[in-house]
């Protein structure tokens, strides 16, 4: 394929899409199919088959919509009309959505309406990698191509050098979603002037943080812009070979990802000669086998060639040795998935989002609690009280927030006193969090900060590798310090031994979640000690959580 | 370009079958490890395989893959070991998963753990002594709009309760004969996880 026939591929699928006087798009992302969307879905194709005139009716599956806990979502489109999105459908409610949609041209009465599109649940968000995600059908390539898939692969082969493309990712100012927030441009730019035979990119889809679900989403979603990513990523630094990162937990997004390969495949979109260019580009998935170190670029490389997922000590960098000894490219998926747009519309364009240091849109997944649950994408900046009260419409109940947690077992919990912090990098990591990879839970009054330590130690003591000492024993004796406090048996002396270790875990340790594993404790202590003393000196647990002896 | 079977494109097929020699019992794993080239990189997508087709990874099986990989038999232990997903000791014949990431927590999913596990009397990553229930946490299934969750043999339940989530149980293994949970096939002796 070259890129004339992308272009009337393209042309064909808007076509067809155009033809049809009315659409059912189903939300096919895991928490609507949990909630039964799958069996919506089949009640509306066979609904629409006994209607008179149905090759003009279509349903299809679409990527995620946003108010996850609403599911199943089902959108009507009709040509000239409103469209409409309905929520909690049910199998019962299809027959009253298909015949007012298509009979009476009117909307179902009995059957509820999802959040307004103009409620500040959607208005307050800007959507670039999530922007087509509920137009496209995640098993067909088409429509991808329909919404200006594959463009920016296109443009990047044809228009620019590798050179130019590293320089655009520069000039955008797109940072690695991971976490981290290294600058992705940069890294691609190491890549590209790093000295080797072959070398290799990976997307890191091993979405590890309690609390995070934007990754599978994104990869369930969208799988294409994924591989586009990686194809441009590729081309830029001069890799014939990709391998996409899969967390074990996520089934339906390896299964998406690899029927998007195939289907890539067989266009010339991935393989030998893309678009009739001489660049060749193939992409494998490897499926984690349930081991949170993996999320750490070094350990995740092990697991990539078999191995125990444990990490090695940087430098050198995967930029300089990572796969076989060869240079490697690794960002997270939703870096990948901001690619695209980039090459598309331009660094320039993507800049004008987010803050001096922190450009364009992230994605976060709004939980806990929050009236409005979800996966949201926000520009960078933009107030955790924005989020909150804006987009999750604040505490159900009301009761008051306490305290958001972002980042998961490598960030911290933002106490409601700094609820106008702007969601950056820098601003985060100022207060003791992170933005991490985009989980973002709210608390309110019923949670205790002293279990939530322990909640998140405990996690990095399960999940610990045991390769380097400090972080084997280190959160083990922290989990028995935090048990200490929680159960009314510990002293101000134990406290302090808390945040002692806190320290030699952060200096110590060999990788980043040993490193950054005290962080939950340190936040919490120093933003909510009052809570630490009263469990120590009063014996007393202020949320009530944890049991103290009489 | 296919860069990593290379290296193993030597082996040819005759060699494959040469190596295979685990008998009918591990016909499945043999074809993975086949369609893989016999390559040592593919060690956790065999071994995930075999944990899907055979429910546990017995030690005669580790030491069928690792003879035919090529690798010490302590380098697949180690693998094996390594990762959640692989278990050396049987699995009841109903799987229950509790949801205990953050947003699960925070709504509440330690009580229905500890509920789960008084009622049905077995801790967190065990088995019930009928062989019926296999019970186990895990840590964040990313359906945290539906928090809390709990997992039954695969199917995903949200917004659950203690009541909700042990009815749901009762009534999955209400017809289940005792002792059935081991598969036929499987005969090895099961190590217990360290």
């Amino acid at each position: 394929m070259n890129r004339e026939e992308l272009e009337s591929l393209a042309l064909g699928e808007r076509e067809r899409a155009s033809r049809f006087s009315c659409r059912f798009l189903c939300c096919a992302g895991t928490p609507c199919l949990s909630a039964g969307g799958a069996a919506v879905r089949k009640a509306l194709e066979k609904a629409v088959e006994g209607k008179n005139g149905n090759s003009s009716v279509e349903v299809m599956g679409t990527g995620c919509v946003g108010p996850c806990s609403r599911g199943p979502l089902v959108t009507v489109v009709t040509p000239g009309e409103e469209e409409h999105t309905y929520e909690k459908v049910t199998p019962q409610a299809v027959p009253e959505i298909v015949e007012a949609h298509l009979e009476k041209g009117v909307e179902a009465a009995s059957v509820p309406s999802t959040v307004s599109r103009d409620s500040s649940f959607f208005t307050k968000q800007q959507k670039i990698v999530l922007e087509t995600s509920e137009r496209i059908d995640p098993e067909r390539l088409e429509s991808y191509v329909a919404q200006g898939g594959y463009s920016a692969l296109a443009r990047a082969l044809e228009d620019m050098t590798p050179e130019e493309v590293c320089e655009e990712l520069v000039t955008s100012g797109l940072r690695g979603r991971g976490g981290a927030g290294y600058p992705t441009g940069i890294k691609w730019k190491q890549v590209r002037g790093a000295q080797g035979e072959r070398k290799f990119v990976v997307a890191n889809g091993d979405e590890g943080d309690p609390g995070a679900y934007m990754d599978r989403t994104l990869m369930e979603s969208d799988p294409h812009r994924i591989l586009e990513g990686m194809a441009i990523a590729a081309y830029a630094v001069g890799a014939e070979q990709g391998f996409v990162y899969v967390r074990g937990e996520y089934p339906l997004a390896a299964e998406r990802l690899g029927k998007a390969i195939r289907a890539a495949e067989r266009q010339g979109l991935l393989g030998d000669d893309i678009l009739g260019s001489s660049f060749s580009f193939r992409i494998r998935i490897r499926m984690g086998a349930g081991a949170f170190v993996c999320g750490e670029e070094t350990a995740l490389m092990a697991s990539i060639m078999g191995r125990r997922g444990q990490p090695v000590p940087r430098p050198p960098y995967p930029a300089q040795r990572g796969l076989w000894n060869a240079p490697t490219l690794i960002n997270n998926v939703e870096t990948f998935g901001s690619v695209p747009p980039v090459i598309s519309r331009g660094g320039d364009w993507y800049s004008r989002w987010g803050t001096d240091k922190s450009k364009g849109t992230k994605i976060f997944a709004l939980a806990g609690k929050v009236c409005q649950t979800g996966l949201i994408e926000v520009p960078m900046g933009i107030t955790l009280r924005e989020i909150v009260f804006d987009i999750g419409g604040g505490i159900p109940g009301g009761g008051a927030f306490k305290a958001a947690q972002t980042g998961g077992p490598s960030g911290g919990c933002i106490p409601a006193s700094h609820l106008d912090t702007p969601m950056d990098y820098e601003s985060l990591q100022e207060l003791g969090s992170i933005i991490g990879s985009g989980g973002l839970i709210v608390m309110d009054e019923s949670s205790c900060m002293v279990d939530v330590a322990r909640f998140f130690m405990e996690f990095c003591m399960d999940e610990s590798c045991g390769k380097c000492t400090p972080c084997r024993s280190g959160t083990v004796q922290m989990v028995r310090l935090l048990e200490k406090i929680k159960g009314g048996r510990a002293s101000a002396h134990d406290l302090e031994k808390l945040e002692e270790l806190c320290e030699l875990l952060k200096a110590t340790s060999l990788c980043g979640l040993g490193q950054t594993a005290p962080n939950p404790v340190l936040s919490t202590i120093r933003h909510f000690r009052h809570e630490y003393e009263a469990h120590i000196e009063d014996r007393h647990c202020p949320a009530g959580v944890c049991s103290m002896p009489h | 370009m296919n860069f990593s079977a290379q290296k193993e494109s030597v082996s040819s097929s005759a060699q494959n079958e040469a190596r295979s020699d685990g008998g009918s019992r591990f016909k499945k794993i043999d074809r993975v490890m086949k369609r893989h080239g016999f390559q040592q990189d593919a060690l956790i997508e065999v071994l995930t395989s075999a944990q899907e087709s055979y429910g546990l990874l017995d030690e005669e099986l580790l030491a069928h893959v690792a003879q035919n990989l090529r690798l010490p038999l302590s380098w697949v232990y180690g693998v094996a070991t390594f990762y959640h997903f692989f278990s050396l000791a049987p699995k009841g014949s109903h799987q229950c998963v509790v949801c205990v990431g953050t947003a699960c927590y925070v709504e509440g999913a330690d009580q229905i753990q500890k509920d789960l596990e008084e009622r049905f009397q077995v801790s967190s990553g065990s088995t019930t002594a009928d062989g019926r229930l296999t019970l186990s946490r895990a840590r964040c299934l990313g359906s945290c709009g539906l928090a809390p969750v709990v997992v039954l043999d695969g199917e995903l339940m949200g917004q659950q309760t203690s009541r909700s989530a042990i009815a749901a149980i009762e009534d999955a293994i209400k017809d289940e004969p005792e002792e059935s949970h081991q598969e036929a096939e499987v005969t090895g002796s099961a190590e217990e996880e360290p």
